[in-house]
């Protein structure tokens, strides 16, 4: 028996998505700006799958821009906007513990003379409200913060984003990275007061190549690639057909997020519990995070260590910092976390096939780790 | 008329009574790396190799493996003619059409070995000289220090033209030297150490140390990729993997902290050595340049040396570490060396190891050891893997 418990990083296809992958394999090929019906089946597919991923954000077809990935999808949107409203102000608001395709964006716009504030989290990798707030000013033209953080899991206050740029008067817009979130919360861009949303396919069990965008009616972005004008002119290139299918029977088969998020606190909390018998453990994420994400510190134990003692017997998670030579997570980090705390991190994470006998074979790994390795002097 | 690769021995010439031993190997060694390219005829003549292929192999795929064979100096693509002048006067520029657009001065060269061929050496410069003159409206002669020099060589069987020499991997034909051990961790150093012997002529194994869970399959995955990038020039090297985690935690839970590394790197000397005589080898080789981390101290590789009975080779140890890092990006293998995997000589490395360990003090220590049958279980234990 095996335990995959690294579904933040990616998840295996579920049926229904096969299902549509290889169907439009082997029967949409057409290219669905072509005018004729082989080109116009494949065009029905495309708006059918569009439709669909409407549905689940609440929002309207002509909403959702598809990309090749939620990075390109974070770009699409950040470069779009903050081109798109230069002439309005230079500041950009968003957070020190957002995904590295919202950072190194931020960086290079930092080069092009933009003004990047970047919010400092609290040791659990919440953001403050209050912060939010003084951080934005009526020269802002972009706020962006991720709804939940990929390696702690904390939930972040995206709907507070609109009443600061309400009170500034700022003409920013709002972008949420929502890729970890997507299809585990309830994501209704309107009812957050978002502009943009970003999502992936592949961290729903859908097939890895595909992401989205959510962009409000009326926002109008630069264009991010330039070509033949496909999807809104945001994201010119031929669609991806079997991606996007396969991204459609991922929506399809989504459970009601809200049930399965109390099925998987569950098994979070049994976790937590259990994991405080082996010594010491410690959890880094807050018991208000998102359930699907834990992320805990053997201190002592590298985690590249851990990670291939867990390896070897089936059970894969991933370190909480990239690597163990110097590249330390910056997440943990900016949460001001003790180097042996974010030298040894390890996140687990879960999805909605995850189960106890997963997290038995997990908390045997972990203590049966910590007993057999030795730590570093 | 075609094209072939003519090929000039480097120090090979130099070599007296030995010579045509030398150029064999060599020959043996281009037949092998050429070998799934297709047929390929090797013909010695004078300090010459000619190299042509059958028809329709992929000559540029040829040429950058030739670059990459230790032995030859320098060698040339050549345009092969019938013995006709004319057909040297009417192909000559074609065949060296962007060598010539490329350059604006050129002369021309002639050898003549076959001395009843009709033009004498003077001739045949004036007359494609002339040639080339008409057909390139952009270029002069300059005798003295031309862009590109047109070279004919007429051979008693064949006419040959090329342009200027590409300059080849140099040194000796890989394994004219012997066969040794070299220890590689997955750093920056150990494959240009690997390197720099094959260019001496040394027929490369491999040994690598893995402490799985301290290191992980991606750190062993590099040292295979590292490792196809010197066989590019070093042939085909097996690679032996030692399982080294039992060790490791031995000398972690037994000896004095600031000794660990001395020790483990004596551990994996005494491996080696058994490993490398088992395999036929007359030396080990090692990355190891002079003061650059506290084991590769005056101190600690008189510690290490003194378990070794065969000689061990350090072709790094007077080097810069940005000299070896140049020679690293040449030969392709930095990129994969800074990939930031754990290997075996990170683990468990204490803060403050000693750089000037005593020998007796070492000896010591490493009494606490089950040195034996640690050793013992570690060499029978082994996975052995071909790469290149």
């Amino acid at each position: 028996m095996e335990a995959y418990l690294d579904n933040s990083a990616t998840t295996c296809l579920c049926p229904t998505a096969k299902e549509k992958t290889v169907e439009a394999i082997n029967k949409y090929y057409g290219n669905p700006s072509s005018l004729h019906s082989i080109g116009t089946a494949a065009s029905r597919q495309l708006e059918a799958a569009r439709a669909a991923v409407a549905a689940t954000l609440s929002c309207e077809s002509e909403e959702i821009v598809f990309t090749n990935s939620g990075t390109l999808a974070n770009n699409a949107a950040i470069f779009g906007a903050a081109h798109a409203l230069r002439r309005r102000g230079n500041r950009i608001v968003t957070t020190a513990i957002e995904h590295p395709s919202v950072l190194e964006c931020m960086k290079a716009l930092e080069k092009e003379g933009f003004e990047v504030i970047y919010l400092k989290p609290d040791r659990y990798g919440r953001i403050n409200r209050r912060d939010l707030m003084q951080a934005v000013n009526a020269k802002t033209v972009l706020v962006s913060m991720m709804y939940v953080n990929n390696e702690v899991g904390s939930i972040l206050p995206v709907e507070a984003a609109r009443a600061a740029v309400r009170a500034a008067k700022a003409p920013a817009l709002i972008h949420c990275d929502a890729v970890q979130a997507y299809g585990k919360l309830a994501v209704k861009p309107s009812r957050f007061g978002v502009d943009l949303l970003t999502a992936s396919g592949h961290k729903i069990n859908g097939p890895k190549g595909v992401g989205f965008l959510y962009v409000r009616k009326g926002v109008r972005l630069a264009p991010y690639i330039l070509g033949g004008g496909q999807e809104g002119k945001i994201y010119s290139g031929t669609q991806p057909m079997p991606t996007i299918m396969g991204l459609w029977g991922a929506v399809e088969e989504l459970p009601d997020p809200n049930t399965q998020l109390e099925k998987t606190r569950l098994l979070r909390d049994y976790f937590v519990s259990q994991a405080a018998n082996i010594e010491g453990l410690v959890v880094n994420s807050c018991d208000e995070a998102l359930p699907y994400i834990i992320n805990i510190s053997l201190p002592g134990h590298p985690s590249q260590t851990v990670l291939n003692f867990l390896s070897e017997r089936g059970i894969y998670v991933s370190g909480g910092s990239a690597c163990s030579k110097g590249h330390r997570s910056h997440v943990l980090t900016a949460m001001g976390l003790e180097p042996e705390l974010t030298d040894s991190a390890l996140r687990i994470s879960l999805c909605r096939f995850t189960t106890k006998d997963e997290i038995d074979m997990l908390l045997c790994g972990l203590d049966a780790a910590t007993v057999t390795l030795r730590k570093k002097k | 008329m075609k094209e072939v690769i003519l090929i000039k021995n480097g120090e090979l010439a130099l070599k007296g009574l030995n010579r045509r031993t030398f150029e064999d190997v060599m020959i043996k060694n281009m037949r092998r790396r050429l070998a799934d390219l297709g047929e390929f005829t090797f013909t010695p003549a004078q300090s010459t190799i000619k190299v042509e292929g059958e028809d329709g192999v992929d000559l540029e795929e040829a040429v950058e493996r030739i670059s990459k064979v230790f032995g030859i100096a320098g060698f040339s693509r050549a345009l092969k003619l019938e013995k006709n002048f004319d057909l040297v006067l009417e192909n000559a520029g074609k065949y060296l059409e962007q060598q010539l657009l490329e350059a604006n001065t050129f002369k021309v060269t002639a050898k003549r070995s076959d001395k009843k061929f009709p033009y004498d050496s003077p001739q045949i410069c004036l007359l494609l000289g002339e040639r080339l003159l008409d057909e390139f409206d952009h270029l002069t002669v300059d005798v003295h220090n031309p862009d590109l020099t047109v070279t004919v060589e007429v051979r008693d069987h064949d006419i040959f033209v090329h342009a200027n020499q590409i300059k080849g991997a140099g040194g000796m034909p890989v394994s004219t030297a012997g066969r040794a051990a070299l220890m590689v961790s997955g750093g920056i150093d150990s494959p240009v150490a690997g390197w720099m012997m094959a260019k001496r002529g040394v027929e490369l194994t491999a040994i690598h140390f893995a402490s799985p869970p301290y290191t992980s399959e991606r750190a062993e995955q590099k040292v295979h990729d590292l490792l196809a990038k010197v066989a590019k020039y070093a042939g085909r090297i097996e690679l032996t993997v030692v399982p080294f985690t039992e060790i490791q935690e031995q000398i972690r839970d037994k000896c004095p902290e600031d000794l660990f590394t001395i020790i483990m790197r004596r551990v994996m000397v005494i491996c080696a050595e058994r490993l490398a005589r088992y395999g036929g080898c007359g030396a080990l080789i090692t990355g190891e340049s002079l003061g650059q981390v506290a084991s590769q101290t005056l101190g600690a590789i008189g510690c290490t040396d003194a378990v070794a009975t065969i000689p061990v080779f350090r072709p790094l140890i007077g080097m810069d570490k940005d000299e070896i890092i140049a020679i690293s990006r040449k030969i392709d293998t930095f990129d994969i060396s800074i990939l930031p995997f754990e290997d075996c000589c990170t683990v468990f490395t204490p803060k403050h190891p000693r750089t000037r360990p005593k020998l007796p003090d070492v000896e010591a220590a490493e009494a606490a050891l089950n040195l034996d049958e640690l050793v013992e279980r570690a060499v029978t234990n082994v996975r052995r893997i071909k790469i290149g």
